[in-house]
């Protein structure tokens, strides 16, 4: 028998049942529940007089609708302050642990859970949100799911799925300086485009993975569902362990000993076969710039726009001259010379402490253009203190960012923070749909230091030889 | 949910790659708390023009496609963010099947639990089905369940693949949770190997 990978070890100790066709009823462990996609779960329960199977394994916080400004204000739109209150109500009702907004501990659901010590390794986690696949960081097989599935699992701590297959993507060589995780999963995006892991779980290995921080393991994973993988994931090792010891959420004492020691056992043997691989060279990964309205329309930002006349399939050449045709770009001008008007640094992709301090780095001594409106959103209430504490909303606030609460924000605009139609955006989140950001906005997806680059300069600039 | 078995309905092709959950409905119509009146933020934003008219030239807006109830598209659509309010807004509107190449995971699944079809045929397929479909006003398919096919105006045939089980709970229209429930005494039996096994996930997180 040949060995087992990461994904089939978590897979196989969940299964509490399989019907003939290999259809799984899969145990939960845990589940994260925002405002957004929960209102109608929590109404499905109630109309069938079910409760929640285990509601201590269920965290909630609102984060989608919050307001970035003034909390004690109270929300200016009523239907957001609605499905917030609906939340308060409907966790009061099922005694679910929720982080009001009011809370420090509140902040965008995928940087609280593992900022709590919430998300644990060799764990499944799911949220009623595509970006779960974040909690994969730490070796958990975590992924989105619908409301459907979000009332499936309060009300049976199970879901019903058939077994994804496995993708490794290996990353080895050393990245070059500047260069992030963020960088390097736009750089798969654009290797594997964004249907090339549906229908697989993903995991990431290598020696540049290794090298990475949580945080960047958790930009990573975060994009996993951006190329189309529901979840993705990375071996835990002694970072991992590390970042998890006497976070509030995670096992104490012996507890926490006895916890390790299951962890170790989580890695891919060496004998294991994966579906599919894909390898690439960290030391090719240029700094990355998305151009278009997919996040696998993406270049180095030495690269120039792509020219869709070059293009031999039709139906690539017509998404293409789409996409240029919404973004304002022309074929071949050069990534450099797409000026910006506004900066997004933040989401569950780049809002936590590391992401921050990099950030606030490159922004010391530096000044926001004077044709660019930037902004800092941390991706909690928690990075936010820590950051002040550190002084780092003051670097930001010198340099001519805004300084803001916690929340998602701008990444899909459903607070009042939008771009207006036509405003070109430098965005460390993770889409640049159509309108994602505001109708008619324009996103162009970056990692932090380019962000902050792009702020100061008014359009992009290579990370790599600026300042 | 309403059981699937079989249809014949009138298709509107909406010719485009990738199409994501964003423009399947838009953020502002996610602010909802319940999972009926999703209907106007269909493809909210390609249906307006900048002035806040009707776009005739989207495909909705015209009247050749009113009442179809078969939507056909191209790869990876549903793409991006999780919302089931995008099947909800597409079963508001009237379709109950979609049809493409290729469907992004989490899309695919609300889809089942919202008594949708989505069914895969093969790009050539779908290429065919899109020529007839944007050249012939009126033009209908038969799709059946049971025999995983779809079938053309001409008689020709299309066979589809999906899971058996999948196929028996639309089938049938059953709540899944309610099966689910059937296997309590199976999670049961799993919950209480899990607590012995991996006891630090059963700490009470509300103390």
């Amino acid at each position: 028998m040949s060995g087992q990978t990461l994904f089939d070890k978590i897979w196989d100790s969940h299964v509490v049942r399989a019907e003939p066709d290999g259809t799984t009823l899969l145990y939960i462990d845990r589940q994260l529940v925002h405002e957004v996609t929960s209102p109608q779960a929590f109404e499905g329960l109630k109309l069938a007089g079910r409760r929640p199977r285990r509601p201590s394994a269920t965290l909630a916080v609102p984060d989608h609708n919050v307001p970035t400004t003034d909390r004690r204000l109270a929300i200016a739109d009523p239907i957001s302050a609605k499905q917030i209150q609906t939340l308060e109500d409907n966790c009061r009702e099922f005694g679910i642990t929720l982080f009001g907004m009011n809370d420090i501990r509140q902040g965008v659901v995928h940087v609280i859970g593992p900022e709590q010590g919430f998300t644990l390794p060799g764990t499944t986690i799911v949220c009623g949100d595509s970006h779960t696949s974040t909690h994969g960081a730490f070796g958990a097989l975590a992924f989105g799911i619908g409301t459907s599935e979000v009332e499936h699992v309060l009300a049976t701590q199970c879901l019903v799925q058939k077994r994804p297959k496995t993708m490794e993507i290996r990353v080895d060589g050393t990245l070059s300086d500047r260069c992030s995780a963020k960088d390097v999963i736009l750089a798969i995006i654009g290797r594997i485009g964004t249907a090339g892991g549906t229908g697989y779980v993903i995991e990431y290995t290598g020696s540049a993975i290794s090298a990475l921080s949580m945080e960047g393991r958790m930009t990573l994973c975060n994009m996993s569902i951006e190329g189309g993988a529901r979840a993705g994931m990375v071996a835990p090792d002694d970072r991992t362990v590390a970042y998890i010891k006497g976070r509030p959420l995670a096992p104490k004492g012996d507890l926490f000993d006895q916890a390790v020691k299951a962890w170790r056992q989580l890695k891919t043997d060496a004998d294991a076969k994966y579906d599919a691989t894909v390898t690439l060279r960290a030391d090719d990964i240029a700094p990355q710039v998305s151009w278009g309205t997919s996040p696998g329309m993406v270049t180095g930002v030495d690269g120039r726009v792509p020219d869709p006349r070059t293009m031999g399939d039709e139906k690539t050449r017509k998404a293409t001259e789409r996409a240029l045709e919404y973004m304002g770009l022309t074929a071949n001008m050069p990534i450099t010379d797409i000026r910006i008007d506004k900066v997004f640094i933040g989401s569950c992709t780049n809002s936590r402490i590391e992401d921050l301090r990099l950030a606030a780095g490159f922004a010391k001594g530096k000044k926001v253009a004077k044709t660019v409106h930037a902004m800092v959103v941390p991706g909690s209430g928690l990075v936010k203190q820590q950051a002040e504490e550190e002084g780092l909303d003051r670097v930001f606030r010198e340099a001519g960012f805004e300084w803001r609460e916690a929340g998602c924000s701008m990444c899909l605009a459903m607070n009042a923070d939008v771009l207006q139609p036509g405003e070109r955006c430098a965005s460390t989140s993770n889409r640049n749909f159509e309108g994602r950001q505001g109708a008619g906005g324009r996103t162009h997806l970056v990692s932090p230091a380019m962000a902050v680059a792009a702020a100061v300069e008014g359009h992009f600039v290579d990370i790599r030889n600026w300042g | 949910m309403q059981a699937f078995t079989q249809m014949t309905g009138l298709v509107a092709p909406l010719d485009r790659v990738n199409v994501d959950t964003d423009q399947i409905i838009p953020k502002q119509f996610l602010k909802t708390i319940k999972r009926t009146g999703l209907r106007e933020g269909l493809f909210y934003d390609w249906r307006r023009r900048k002035d806040g008219s009707p776009d005739p030239s989207f495909f909705l807006n015209q009247p050749r496609y009113q009442g179809a109830t078969i939507l056909l598209t191209r790869d990876n659509f549903g793409c991006g963010s999780s919302r089931e309010h995008a099947p909800w807004a597409l079963l508001d509107q009237g379709f109950r099947c979609v049809i493409a190449p290729s469907f992004a995971d989490i899309f695919y699944n609300n889809c089942f639990q919202n008594g949708i079809l989505p069914v895969v045929l093969k790009s050539d397929e779908v290429q065919s089905l899109m020529k007839d479909a944007l050249g012939s006003e009126g033009y209908g398919l038969s799709v059946d369940l049971g025999l995983q096919t779809v079938t053309t105006p001409a008689g020709k045939q299309h066979r589809f693949e999906i899971d058996p089980f999948r196929k028996d709970c639309l089938y049938r229209g059953l709540d899944s949770i309610g099966l689910t429930l059937q296997h309590e005494p199976a999670i049961a039996v799993y919950e209480a190997r899990r607590r012995s096994e991996a006891p630090w996930l059963f700490v009470d997180l509300s103390s």
